[in-house]
């Protein structure tokens, strides 16, 4: 039943992308395919929930095959988180949409969109598969290919095409080396049997790089923050909020599903679990170095994968030696903190959006004071930077709370290396929390608080209604979230029990509504009690200041330490916030280097600081591609323009050596 | 029931009673030390009623979020040490938090009053929140890594077990243990803007780093402040007090007399605490910002080698 629903959701919205291609350019296009996006993603969404396992076969794709829909817990899971966040986003593009410079560029491709999302996460062959991968990667390009005018925008279609080429074609292999084992394309049948270990491990290593160069792992990131933030604010949460669920849906599937607990073996969380660590440390301190709003939340992304990822590669730890438990409470965290993600992501890039609408400007170097004007998107954005940065009593600790435990677990692991990697991996998990905090205090410090640093901000005002509605709505299930994470936690189990045969002790019936992951001896958390206690605490606070103390309050100018005010240049900018950090980390992460030019004594022109910062990624990595791309391309060049006798003896020598070959091979 | 909510009252309104005092004794303390005469131990509880009579001095730039931190800050902070078991563990709500996130809770805090630093728009408050977030970066890998090392060797994260655990006869000496707790005490001096990684007592610009942070706050915000400041020390005290050496403390419903007992050990355990924190001020100088992480990444070696010695002493 929910197959069938889900089925004719994606038909309906792939309709809906026609419609909306024919008829772009009519005058209430935008809420119409935003509207009725929200409401089919709903219907989706409650199928997710509320629905049964099943499977469907329909007469389309090869004619020998057909495409294989199933809906199983594990899909139900993520097809309920891509249409909660399509939902969401399809509500904030009611109002947001109207700012569009070029609605037809982005109204196809939107449903077309979350409609590919869902079809991968329901598809049960592997062709059907790849071409639900294709659909949701060449859509979400069409979107960020939006603003083509824009040359960052069409740097980061070229980057995003050749990633998403690059990672269909891994999974392709790795779909194709199950299939070649069991000769056939029906997820059913790859379940089945059983691998050579060396085929198995090859499998794992080309899942790991096809779904996590799309889910943003380093060093396969380097598309992500570039094209997340060139397309329209909704399609930028819902491709870092989103899309990035899917590639790691995409990891599960494979790994834990279709590779089986048969082939499983240890030391495939090792690189999991060291990506996953690097992944979530280099991402949080990229995005302490960046200025554009955008780009910060991309990088900040890559950090959020990284941290899901750990969780996986424990998973993958505990179930290579049978400890269902243990792996399910680590299934459960990432799980857990992928849905969290997809919340907050959401919020924070609606409320970018906003900014960019109310400002016109993603450089946080030019924002400042935003709270005063716009004050209801300013406490929805500080909500969820508080669940980014992993405060209780919010969603996003809850999740990463229940990662520690699991790295509280790992010493009954029998194998040295992990018990010696995993504890090393939760200092990166600590590093990256702590480090997350920092980054969302200085995005949320420069950019919202703090006196306008530009002309641009008097202009702006507050979102509207759709806009607060979304965003709104998100931040209260941030706090549901991380008040109640044993709804969330129950609601996964059946997911987790499918994959990895294990599950948590049902979280609703303790006492209390406490989370317990392991025992009552070990470890406990209250998020609601803590809340509680704190709201009381403050309540306390409050009327016995008020009832003490003196309610006199004069406004003053600032006191500065008794400097004169020298205006909102004196500010601390974002680069200069993240400077000791950078000092500490950079010279290792970013080979960063300053330096500082004095004028002689009497001079008075100013001294000047400048600083020199290296994307080792890049430069080790996709650099030396390019260049030999370039040199390759610059050597053909000579054979372009030749005579017409220049081509005759190429033919000709050509043929002769094919008929050497020939004749020296038989 | 009623018994044990009252023990869990008693213990959330001990801690907000006696931390002034524990400010007010390291203060006296160090100033002895210094061979000057100093201010009466109870002088931070008049400090913080006159500054709770004094008016409020609001900037022009500030927002809500300004008014708002300082209850977060007193709150969190607040319920993180009552979470903490001073004289009894096992206490009605004990439940309600484990250690990661006792920690945490004061993560809340510290984000809220780096963001309240920066909503004026100074420079100073700019100075003080970004040197705050480099040091809390720093501070919480080594934290996490040194409650790793004592969870495995008591088996929990929960402050009432962990407590139990390491009182059981069947513990032994551990090398670890003295390493964590040698690393415990780094982070808690960072943690609380002591010398010598921030002089709580400094105005000196270039120096300051909490300090700076609450540069515009005054009246009964500033008063706030300064309280959630004194229960992070005395709630660091009873921390290191609790997990290092529980000897004393009693458990929930063993009756008056245990807990009287744990009273007394707890002001033991606290006030010796207080000495050496005043001894270890005067004797060593504040170093540079940028050798913080140096000092903190002791900590951090510390936590790493108190597990790697775990699992070589267990595979023994």
């Amino acid at each position: 039943m929910t197959a069938l629903v889900v089925v004719a959701c994606i038909a309906a919205l792939l309709l809906l992308a026609l419609a909306a291609a024919l008829g772009a350019r009519a005058s209430r296009a935008t809420p119409l395919v935003y509207g009725s996006t929200a409401v089919i993603c709903l219907v989706a969404f409650s199928a997710a929930l509320l629905g049964d396992d099943g499977a469907l076969m329909l007469p389309v794709g090869l004619p020998w095959l057909g495409a294989h829909v199933r809906v199983d817990r594990l899909a139900a899971v993520f097809l309920a988180l891509i249409d909660l966040g399509g939902a969401g986003a399809s509500l904030y593009a009611i109002g947001y949409g109207r700012h569009e410079h070029a609605p037809h560029r982005v109204l196809p491709f939107f449903p077309a969109f979350i409609a590919g999302m869902n079809l991968v996460v329901i598809a049960d062959d592997a062709y059907t598969f790849l071409f639900a991968w294709e659909l949701m990667s060449l859509a979400s390009w069409a979107l960020v290919m939006a603003d083509h005018r824009s040359p960052d925008s069409r740097r980061a279609g070229i980057v995003y095409l050749i990633m998403a080429t690059f990672s269909a074609l891994t999974l392709l292999l790795a779909l194709g080396l199950l299939a070649a084992t069991h000769g056939s394309y029906a997820f059913a049948d790859m379940r089945a049997g059983e691998l050579p270990p060396w085929r198995a491990g090859l499998v794992l290593t080309l899942a790991l790089i096809g779904a996590g160069s799309k889910a943003g792992l380093m060093p396969l990131h380097a598309w992500l923050p570039l094209a997340h933030p060139a397309a329209p604010s909704h399609v930028s949460a819902l491709m870092s909020g989103v899309m990035t669920k899917v590639a790691i849906y995409a990891f599960i599937r494979i790994v834990f599903d279709l590779l089986g607990p048969a082939n499983s073996t240890w030391w495939w969380a090792v690189p999991v679990l060291t990506t996953g660590g690097t992944a979530a440390v280099l991402g949080v301190l990229h995005a302490l170095m960046e200025h554009d709003l955008k780009r910060l939340l991309a990088y900040s992304t890559i950090e959020n994968v990284g941290i899901v990822f750990i969780g996986l590669g424990l998973a993958l730890a505990f179930r290579a030696n049978a400890m269902p438990g243990a792996a399910a409470l680590a299934l459960t965290a990432a799980l857990f903190h992928a849905f969290n993600h997809m919340l907050f992501k959401s919020v924070l890039f609606f409320g970018a959006g906003s900014v960019l609408v109310a400002t016109g400007e993603r450089n946080i170097e030019r924002l400042g004071g935003l709270i005063r004007v716009m004050p209801v998107s300013a406490g929805c954005v500080l909500t969820a930077c508080m669940a980014a940065s992993a405060l209780p009593p919010l969603n996003g600790f809850a999740s990463e709370w229940l990662t520690f435990q699991t790295i509280l677990v790992s010493p009954a692991l029998p194998q040295w290396g992990l018990r010696l990697l995993v504890p090393t991996v939760g200092t990166l998990l600590a590093l990256a929390a702590a480090l997350a905090a920092a980054c969302f205090v200085r995005a949320y410090g420069i950019a919202w608080l703090g006196r306008p640093r530009s002309a641009c901000v008097d202009g702006a005002h507050e979102a509207d209604r759709f806009s607060l509605a979304a965003m709104a709505g998100f931040a209260a299930l941030c706090v549901l979230a991380g008040l109640f994470p044993g709804v969330v936690i129950d609601a996964l189990s059946p997911a987790v029990q499918m994959v990895v045969g294990g599950r948590l002790q049902p979280q609703l019936g303790l006492p209390w509504l406490s989370i317990v992951p392991i025992a009552d001896r070990s470890s406990s958390y209250n998020a609601l009690a803590i809340f509680v206690f704190v709201f009381c605490a403050t309540g306390m606070g409050w009327a016995a200041l008020h009832r003490l103390g003196s309610k006199a309050v004069r406004s003053a100018r600032l006191w500065d330490c008794g400097y004169p005010d020298l205006g909102p240049v004196t500010e601390y900018t974002a680069a200069s916030y993240s400077q000791p950090i950078r000092r500490v980390f950079g010279p290792l992460v970013f080979r960063s280097s300053e330096s500082v030019v004095m004028p002689p004594p009497g001079d008075m022109s100013p001294a000047r600081i400048s600083k020199r910062m290296h994307d080792l990624a890049w430069e080790a990595l996709y650099q030396p591609v390019c260049d030999a791309v370039l040199a390759l391309a610059v050597f053909f060049d000579r054979f372009q323009f030749l005579t017409i006798r220049r081509y005759l003896s190429f033919v000709f020598l050509a043929l002769v050596g094919l008929l050497l070959a020939l004749t020296l091979w038989q | 029931m009623i018994q044990a909510l009252a023990a869990q009252g008693t213990q959330m309104f001990l801690v907000l009673l006696l931390a002034p005092l524990l400010t007010g004794y390291v203060r006296r303390l160090k100033a002895r030390l210094q061979r000057r005469r100093g201010p009466s131990v109870l002088q931070p509880y008049r400090d913080l009623l006159r500054l709770l009579r004094k008016e409020v001095v609001l900037p022009e730039t500030s927002s809500w979020l300004f008014r708002a931190a300082p209850y977060a800050i007193f709150s969190t902070t607040w319920v993180a040490a009552a979470l903490v078991p001073t004289f009894a563990t096992e206490l009605l709500f004990s439940w309600s938090g484990d250690l990661i996130a006792i920690i945490a809770l004061l993560g809340t805090a510290r984000f809220m009053q780096a963001l309240a630093a920066l909503d004026v728009g100074t420079s100073f408050g700019g100075i003080g929140s970004s040197r705050e977030v480099m040091i809390a970066s720093l501070a919480e890998p080594a934290l996490t890594m040194l409650v790793f090392t004592i969870a495995l060797i008591a088996g929990t994260t929960q402050l009432s077990e962990m407590a139990a655990a390491l009182l059981s006869p069947t513990l032994g000496l551990r090398v670890s243990l003295a390493l964590a707790l040698i690393g415990f005490v780094i982070v808690a001096i960072a943690e609380n803007a002591r010398i010598p990684v921030d002089n709580p007592a400094t105005h000196l610009e270039l120096t300051m780093v909490h300090e700076a942070m609450v540069l515009e706050y005054s009246g009964r915000y500033l008063a706030l402040i300064e309280f959630a400041a004194a229960l992070k020390l005395l709630m660091y005290a009873s921390l290191i007090a609790c997990i290092f050496c529980p000897w004393g403390i009693a458990t929930a419903g063993s009756g008056l007399a245990k807990y009287g007992i744990g009273m007394a050990a707890w002001a033991v355990k606290i006030l010796a605490a207080g000495t050496a924190l005043a001894v270890f001020e005067t004797v060593i100088a504040k170093m540079r910002v940028f050798r913080v992480p140096d000092f903190l990444g002791i900590a951090l070696m510390l936590g790493l080698l108190g597990t790697l010695l775990l699992f070589v002493s267990r595979s023994l």
